[in-house]
This record gives C-alpha cells, structure tokens and sequence, in this order.
C-alpha cells in the first residue's frame, strides 16, 4: 500500500475502512539467503536497504519482541553530525543526508524536522575546540555555525545566561540537526523492507548460532530453526548477549540511559539544545512535552530502567539552564539498554565466523546513526567490504590502537 | 541502590564511582610469551553478562576503599560485597598453592 494525499482523500470518502496493515506477519521459511537478528532501527534499516539498493532477496529480520520495542523506541529522537573525527564525520553526515531524503525513501511519514541542535559553550578553550569542530563538520559537508552570546540570546532569550559557574558565551549551531519521531522511523523501515518481500518475523528469540567448520549456516530460534547463508546481528544493548551464543567476547559494556518528558506546555523550545558542562539536553515534542536527558546511569545494567541519583542530577543541570522550568512536572520517564564501547564508537564489521556480520556499540548515540548504519551494514553483507564511510568501524580496532576516542576517556566504557 | 559496606554498612551508590568487571583486578604477566593478546583481551574484552556480574566500586565519598560487589544486571540486586584487598589476597594465596 503507497500512502499519498490522493489516497487519503480517497480513504476519507471510503470512511477509511481501506488501510492495511503496514506490514504482514509471515512464518518463518525454513532458509534465507540474509538473516538479520534485531527488529529495531538498525536491523530494519539493513533490511531495506539489503533489498531496495543492494537488490538482495529472501531477506527476513528475527526479532524477540515486537519490531521498534528496544532503544529506537526509546530514546530523545534526535539527529545530528556534529563529531570531530575523521571516521566518525563522514559517516554521521552520510546517515543526516539520508535522513534528509528517508521519508520520500520509505514513503511513509516519519516528522523527520531539521530544526536545529544548539551545543552551548561557558569558555573560551570551548569556544575554540567549538570552532575546531565546526570547521571538522564543514570539511565533511557539514553545516555548522559558531553563535556568540547575543545570537543565542536571539534564539533562546529565557537561557541562564548569567550563571556564576557556567556563563554562556555562546555555541555552535548546526541547523540541519534536528528530530524524528522515533516509532515512525521503525514502521516506515518496516513498511518499506516488507513492501520488497522482507520477511519480518516477530516473537521469535534468536536461542543459538548453528557453526560448521568456521561458518555460520543458520540460527535456532523459539520458533526452530532457520538456515541462512549470511546473517547479520544488529542487536545493541544486547550485542554481547547474543554474540556469546557464537563463542565471542565483545569490547562491550551494556548501561543503562535514562530519558525523560514533562507534562505538555506551550511552545518554548523550537530547536535542540545540549548544556554538556550540566549534563543537561532538551528538545520539545510537537505534543508540548519537553523531552530530556543526561548521563548514563554509569554502572553496568540490563534492566532498562535507571535509579533517582542520576535523575536529580539531570533535573538539577535542566534547572541551572533553563530555571522557568521549574515548575513543570515530568510525566514520564524510561531506560534504554546501550552497548558503551570501548573508546566510544560503533562496530560494523565482519567477525572471524564466515557469514556471521556485526553491527553493535552505538553507545548513547544509535538513533541518530540509524540510516546510515543500516546502509552501511547492508553494504559489508553484500559485498563483504565496508562502506566507504564506515571503514574506521572495525571489530580488530582495539588490538590495533586504531581507536575512535571522540572524548579521549581510554577504555572506560562508562565515561564515554 | 544501597550499598552494604563490610566496614561502613549500608551506603547510599552515589557515593561510590564505577570502574567495571572485578576481572581486572586479575591483571596478566608482562613477561608472558603471550602478553601482547592478553593485555588487549585484559583491556579490552568484557564477558557482560545479563545476570550476575562481579565488578569493582571505589567508594571515592567515603573511605576510599575498593570493593567486589556481586550484582545481578538485571534486577540490581546487589548480594555480596567484599573489600577488594580481601578478594586479591585470596587470589594469590590460591595461585600459590
């Protein structure tokens, strides 16, 4: 089913008793040539990219639960390319211009609204490793704008300016960052790979890796199993979980990230901002909820909820930024399981089983890299060479010292 | 989460930092043949368990000792904790014998 306004205005003279479901719930055959485990993002991204640019058949994407149900359920829905790093650049500028064209890609709506993500600064060594960042963002095709005190005022007038501790001095701007509304972007995935003849089987838990001879020729699941010729993981937050069932250990810690909404308001913030010296961020939902979050709760966790410390601490930073919202009250929180990795960025790698692919350690920041990293992993399976913008995310990195430290913190997962 | 010190007794967890899986305090040999593979598997690798985990808490608020805190990772449940010192002592006093 295409949706467009000529069929919505031919629905709304039907009494819309015409739609469909998005995607149909197939049996799993008993062989595919591609096995993706992970309905999420990442996982149904790959999926539609396997089939709709890489021109792969006999697809199918296994998930445990229901699609969307893990972190892209769960997160602040934010996008963004605003890395320092050469390898970590291109690649997050690649995912935002396919962010760029994703709804007319998968036909469906996913409010993809590039209204602006706003890092703040207090210093002036901030305002140059700003400046050094912004000009890093032009260099890959970027767009970024450094703003003094008075531009940020234009744009946010009620900020804490002043503040003893944290003045602001001003910020770096990048205009083409922005939001998406989260479960969109898992159904319209879901919808486009499903429209190719992607099998998209839910309720069904991957339970172990079938390995002769050095390849991986098929996975037991609860609903039996199920032979493939290549199957690709993409399961964060449980990376290290499934990969143990094929005998590997990961340079991964699971934590646990909390986020945050307060009740409705009125409309306040038009953009993103991130006060990184508060461990603070905010946007606000096109439903007047304002949507917030901080650090990771800083223990190892697989229990997709937080503890109050690092609530207060969030709570705190949102009040030495912006004190006008001290009277809103949060209407909800949630956690999401993230795999923190060693030095801080992602994995999209072959691993030393033949067949079996990896896709993992997106840390606090997977959404974002969504697109992109379905393109890329959907690349490696086919032609078993990394994506031209992914080629600094490989498995040996760490044996090699060829790490992605974008805060420099070594190998301190929960620093990161 | 309430942490249960053997010397303090129950202490609230922000007192305490977090460094990671108590495997590191099993740090292998330099002069070992294989010391280049082992420092990065040391460094590097984490089994990251769903259920219980073994890991070290520095209580850096309090009386700067290390512990070993077993902790479930998916409840939280936290159902031992041991001073660090106690726990290495115990390892080479077993690689000895």
């Amino acid at each position: 089913m295409r949706y467009s306004a000529f069929r919505i205005a031919i629905e709304a003279l039907k009494g819309h008793k015409g739609w469909k479901p998005v995607w149909r719930k197939p049996e799993p055959k008993p062989d595919y040539d591609i096995i993706i485990i992970g309905g999420g993002g990442h996982g149904l991204a790959t999926a539609h990219y396997l089939a709709s640019k890489f021109n792969q058949k006999r697809i199918a994407v296994l998930e445990k639960g229901w699609i969307g149900g893990g972190n892209v359920g769960r997160n602040t829905t934010i996008i963004r390319s605003n890395y320092l790093l050469h390898g970590n650049e291109g690649f997050y500028e690649f995912s935002l211009k396919l962010w760029e064209g994703l709804e007319q890609d998968v036909n469906y709506n996913a409010m993809v609204s590039q209204r602006g993500v706003l890092n703040l600064y207090h210093s002036d060594p901030q305002r140059d490793a700003y400046a050094r960042r912004g000009n890093a963002m032009i260099l890959n095709g970027a767009d970024a704008k450094l703003l003094d005190s008075a531009a940020v005022r234009k744009m946010y007038p009620f900020l804490n300016f002043d503040d003893a501790r944290f003045p602001i001095q001003g910020g770096l701007l990048q205009p083409r960052g922005g939001t998406v509304r989260h479960d969109a972007v898992a159904w319209g995935y879901a919808h486009a790979a499903d429209k190719n003849g992607v099998d998209i089987i839910e309720n069904c838990e991957v339970t172990g890796f079938k390995i002769e001879q050095g390849r991986c020729i098929g996975v037991e699941t609860t609903r039996g199993y199920i032979g493939a010729t290549k199957v690709g993981v993409a399961v964060a937050g449980n990376s290290s979980r499934v990969m143990a069932m094929a005998g590997m250990q990961l340079p991964l810690e699971s934590h646990v990230l909390q986020a945050f909404v307060s009740e409705g308001l009125k409309p306040l913030i038009d953009g993103v901002i991130t006060y990184g010296a508060g461990h603070f961020y905010v946007s606000q939902s096109d439903k007047g909820g304002l949507v917030f979050g901080g650090d990771i709760d800083g223990y190892n966790s697989y229990a997709q909820r937080g503890n109050l410390p690092v609530i207060e601490d969030v709570c705190e930073g949102g009040m030495s930024l912006m004190p006008n919202i001290g009277k809103a009250r949060i209407l909800r929180m949630w956690g999401g399981i993230v795999d923190m990795s060693m030095d801080g960025s992602p994995i999209i790698d072959k691993t030393h089983i033949e067949g079996l692919y990896f896709n993992g350690g997106w840390c606090y920041g997977g959404f974002k890299a969504t697109p992109a990293s379905g393109y890329a992993f959907a690349h490696l399976i086919t032609t078993d060479m990394p994506h031209k913008t992914a080629q600094a995310y490989r498995m040996d990195r760490f044996a090699r010292g060829l790490m992605i430290d974008e805060k420099g913190q070594g190998a301190q997962p929960n620093l990161h | 989460m309430i942490i249960n010190h053997p010397l303090l007794g129950p202490r609230d967890s922000s007192e305490f930092s977090y460094l990671g899986d108590a495997a590191l305090l099993n740090r292998p040999s330099a002069k070992s043949e294989t010391a280049t593979d082992d420092f990065y598997r040391y460094q590097y690798l984490r089994d990251n368990p769903p259920g219980e985990h073994r890991e070290l808490w520095y209580h850096e608020h309090g009386d700067r000792s290390w512990l070993v805190i077993t902790r479930n990772m998916t409840t939280h449940a936290i159902t031992k904790v041991e001073l660090a010192r106690d726990v290495k002592r115990a390892m080479i006093e077993a690689s000895k014998s």
